[in-house]
């Protein structure tokens, strides 16, 4: 049987989008969702569900789709992912559930995000996950990070019954949800709805609160009377490219430029408090989502010449598909196997990125073609450079825990039950993985819960 | 929200205000500070803690721009939206003799749960307060119980040395062998030129950054500085540091980034107030 193409996903104009920070993805009507979940063959070994990190049950989901049941299908993924709508928009699909779908072999995979985007967003407005929990067995957990990692892990101990309280550092909620990822590909509202699902359920909330600072790990046990603690703290701190030049004016790691962006909605000046500065012409140095956010962003604040700097190919850049292909319908300039060397500036500004020409040799230990330098080199003026090479774990919580065991890159070391070297406190989601997606850090969170109820059960006999 | 429990005017610019916030009371010390946001759609702005008295936490803050002179509005019984800490590395206290502590304007604030600090080791204390005039010099009051000796500078002479802190230093550095180490803060121009004389009068010296920050936990890199050519955070690595191989001219460079947004910010405040 031949098959049918994907459905595709109505989009906004890239030149219209480019100028905005509204969301791309327009998403599915009810009809074109039924019509793409035509196209799964609800298949009896699901090569979809294996590859899905918490193994969403893909098939079932899609079939209650079909069979108009969308409070049900709703109900199907939510067992498993309590994100859904979030997930459904950002999940690196290709390299998970779709990579695998059965389809790809002879075509096109069943566009799963947008299916789950579709189920996820009709559950937010029909409220089906706002349940209040009401039981409570009285013991109290506190989980550090509002993060995915931290939202999911509290929403399953909530559930549990556990009496929940969130400690988050920022003045909002969400983590990388919030202050990372731009409303263009997330929507602010679909983070701020899922909290308050959370809220209803009784989770209990406090911000402004750093962990390590504010109150420590050992006082939340010791003093609070906390049984059981998760550090959902994510890979906060930005990593620099340790090149000359990199302290001038002008030059932003994302997280600041992104932070002005999303979580102080710098915006022009005197709208916005927190204002940015950007010039015509921008460089962003990196392949990831991040520098695809970052590149995207400059371009809507008004940025009129805007060039990723990669130091590999094509093939190798790690952001989601639809990113790359977005950022090129928006006019994005990628420069491929260039790699920063040195930035120079006139008055301590920063004015020109001189550039490395790489070639690509054999693979290195991530499986892709390490990059070689050439000696050959470019230079390019620039106003401003964002420099999007990835993220560490912060290192407040690991300075000021005594006796929590952590790699030398700074990531919380756990057993396989997520718990770190203190008795009683789990970790997981970036701060243990180092930056990695939102459904690993969601599952991570998850599978704590289920490990610190087993562990808080034992504890009681 | 957290509730404006004391206010005062100290002088035109300057305000003292205590506001209650258990969180930051909880394990404070001096040199941690603050980051608050006045509203909801406010900015994040950092202050040093100047005291804390049980889950009250003192600030004393220069009405500069925007942020701060709103601050200025609140009263007694209105709330703050924001108010997180206590952020960055305590002060270094360290095993000295006897400190001048070199305050210029506000920097007299953040100088004050340090100087108290080294007192109660029993480091003999001098300090030397700068501001522009008579009315500026703040806090003098507050310090009585601390220092064993006070001198005043003021830009015009009307009162103290009529002159900056460094010509009162100085004399001090040359003739009083028993200082082995100085403290200044204050802005950054006066950290810098008080740097340079301690090192050319062989002392030690720390100083406490102020760069730009946004969250003030390690996360934007805003804040970041250079000393001897290696790359800190401002917001977690400090604010003080050694003052000796600090790159002042850098921090200016990247304060000012931003100077001819905040002054739109500004002339937005000012018209606000006039059309009310
Ligand atoms: C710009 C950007 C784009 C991305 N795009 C994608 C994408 O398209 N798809 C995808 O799957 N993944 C993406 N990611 C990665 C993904 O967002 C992260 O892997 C995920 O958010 C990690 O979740 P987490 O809960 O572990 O940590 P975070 O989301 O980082 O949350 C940690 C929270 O803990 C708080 N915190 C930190 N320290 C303390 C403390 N001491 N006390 C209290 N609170 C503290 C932080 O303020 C934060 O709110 C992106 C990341 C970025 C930065
Ligand atoms: C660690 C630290 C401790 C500080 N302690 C005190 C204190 O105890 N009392 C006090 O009066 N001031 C203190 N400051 C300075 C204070 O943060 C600024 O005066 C304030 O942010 C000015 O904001 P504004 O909107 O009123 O003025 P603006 O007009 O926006 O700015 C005036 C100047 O303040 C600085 N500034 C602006 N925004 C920030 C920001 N987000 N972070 C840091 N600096 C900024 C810039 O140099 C700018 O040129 C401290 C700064 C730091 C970094
Ligand atoms: S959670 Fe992510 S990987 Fe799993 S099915 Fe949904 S979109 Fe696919
Ligand atoms: S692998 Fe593809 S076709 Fe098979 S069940 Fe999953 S989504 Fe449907
Ligand atoms: S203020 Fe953001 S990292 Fe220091």
């Amino acid at each position: 049987m031949k098959q049918a193409p994907r459905n595709r996903v109505q989009e906004q104009d890239p030149q219209a989008r480019s100028q905005n920070f509204l969301e791309v993805a327009l998403g599915y009507s009810l009809e074109e969702a039924r019509q793409e979940a035509l196209r799964c063959i609800d298949c009896k070994n699901p090569r979809c569900v294996q590859a899905c990190p918490v193994k969403v049950k893909i098939p079932e989901f899609i079939k209650l789709l079909l069979e108009d049941s969308l409070d049900e299908a709703f109900e199907k993924i939510y067992e498993d992912n309590i994100l859904p709508s979030i997930c459904g928009r950002v999940c690196p699909q290709e390299s998970q559930c779709e990579g695998a779908c059965i389809l790809t072999i002879k075509g096109e995979s069943v566009n799963i995000g947008a299916l789950e985007r579709f189920v996820g967003d009709y559950g937010m407005e029909h409220n089906l996950a706002d349940k209040p929990v009401k039981d409570t067995n009285g013991i109290k957990v506190a989980v550090v990070g509002s993060g995915p990692a931290g939202l999911a892990n509290a929403a399953s101990l909530r559930k549990k019954g556990y009496e929940v309280t969130i400690y988050e550092a920022l003045h909002d909620y969400g983590g990388v949800l919030k202050y990372g990822i731009p409303d263009f590909r997330l929507p602010k509202d679909i983070v701020t709805s899922e909290i308050n699902n959370l809220e209803k359920m009784g989770v209990k909330f406090i911000k402004n609160a750093v962990i390590g600072k504010s109150i420590t790990i050992e006082q939340l046990m010791k003093e609070e009377g906390y049984k059981s603690i998760f550090i959902g703290s994510g890979a906060g701190l930005p990593s620099s490219l340790g090149i000359p030049g990199e302290n001038l004016s002008g030059v932003y790691y994302a997280n600041e430029f992104l932070t002005r962006v999303n979580l102080m909605k710098s915006r022009a000046v005197p709208d916005s408090l927190t204002p940015m500065k950007l010039g015509d012409n921008v460089a962003v140095v990196g392949g990831g989502n991040v520098a695809m956010d970052a590149a995207r962003t400059a371009k809507r604040l008004g940025a009129k010449n805007v060039f990723i700097l990669y130091r590999r190919d094509k093939t190798s850049l790690p952001a989601r598909l639809d990113e790359i292909h977005h950022a090129e319908q928006e006019g994005i300039d990628f420069r491929l196997l260039e790699n920063p060397v040195e930035l120079t500036g006139e008055d301590r500004i920063v004015k020109e990125v001189k550039v490395e020409k790489m070639k690509l040799g054999e693979p290195d230990t991530s499986g892709r073609r390490r990059p070689l330098p050439t000696g050959e080199y470019a230079t390019y003026p620039i106003d401003n450079i964002i420099i999007s090479i990835g993220q560490k774990p912060n290192p407040i919580i690991k300075d000021n825990t005594m006796g929590l065991d952590t790699q030398p890159w700074g990531g919380i070391v756990t057993d396989e039950y997520l718990m770190t070297s203190i008795p009683g406190v789990f970790a997981g989601g970036d701060v243990v993985t180092g930056a990695a997606t939102v459904i690993l850090a969601m599952g991570a969170g998850k599978d704590a819960a289920h490990h610190m109820h087993e562990y808080l059960q034992t504890k009681q006999q | 929200m957290y509730k404006i429990v004391e206010k005062k005017q100290l002088n035109k610019d300057v305000d003292f205000m205590a506001v209650e916030a258990p969180l930051v009371a909880r394990n404070a010390e001096p040199g941690h500070f603050i980051i608050l946001r006045v509203d909801k759609e406010g900015e994040r702005i950092p202050l040093t803690i100047a005291g804390i008295r049980g889950n009250l936490v003192d600030i004393i803050y220069q009405k500069m721009g925007y942020s701060t002179q709103l601050l200025g509005k609140k009263e007694v019984g209105d709330t703050i939206e924001d108010f997180v800490g206590p952020l960055g590395q305590a002060a270094h206290i360290r095993d000295k003799k006897h400190v001048v502590g070199v305050a210029g304007g506000v920097g007299s604030a953040p100088m004050l749960p340090q100087l108290k600090a080294y007192k109660a080791q029993g480091t003999k204390v001098s300090l030397i307060l700068g501001a522009r005039n008579k009315e500026y010099l703040i806090l003098k009051e507050e310090y009585a119980p601390y220092v064993d000796h006070i001198y005043l500078a003021t830009d015009d002479g009307s009162e103290g040395t009529k002159g900056l802190v460094t010509d009162v230093l100085k004399p001090l550095l040359e003739q009083d062998d028993t200082i082995d180490h100085v403290v200044a803060i204050g802005p950054v121009i006066m950290m810098k030129f008080v740097t340079m004389m301690a090192k050319a009068h062989k002392r030690s010296i720390d100083v406490s950054l102020n760069p730009i920050m946004i969250d003030g936990t390690g996360m934007c890199g805003n804040c970041r500085v250079s000393i001897a050519g290696k790359t800190y955070f401002g917001c977690i690595d400090g604010p003080d540091f050694p003052g000796e191989d600090v790159d002042f001219d850098e921090l200016m460079s990247r304060q000012s980034y931003y100077k001819d947004e905040e002054h739109v910010c500004y002339l937005k405040l000012k018209n606000e107030t006039s059309a009310t």
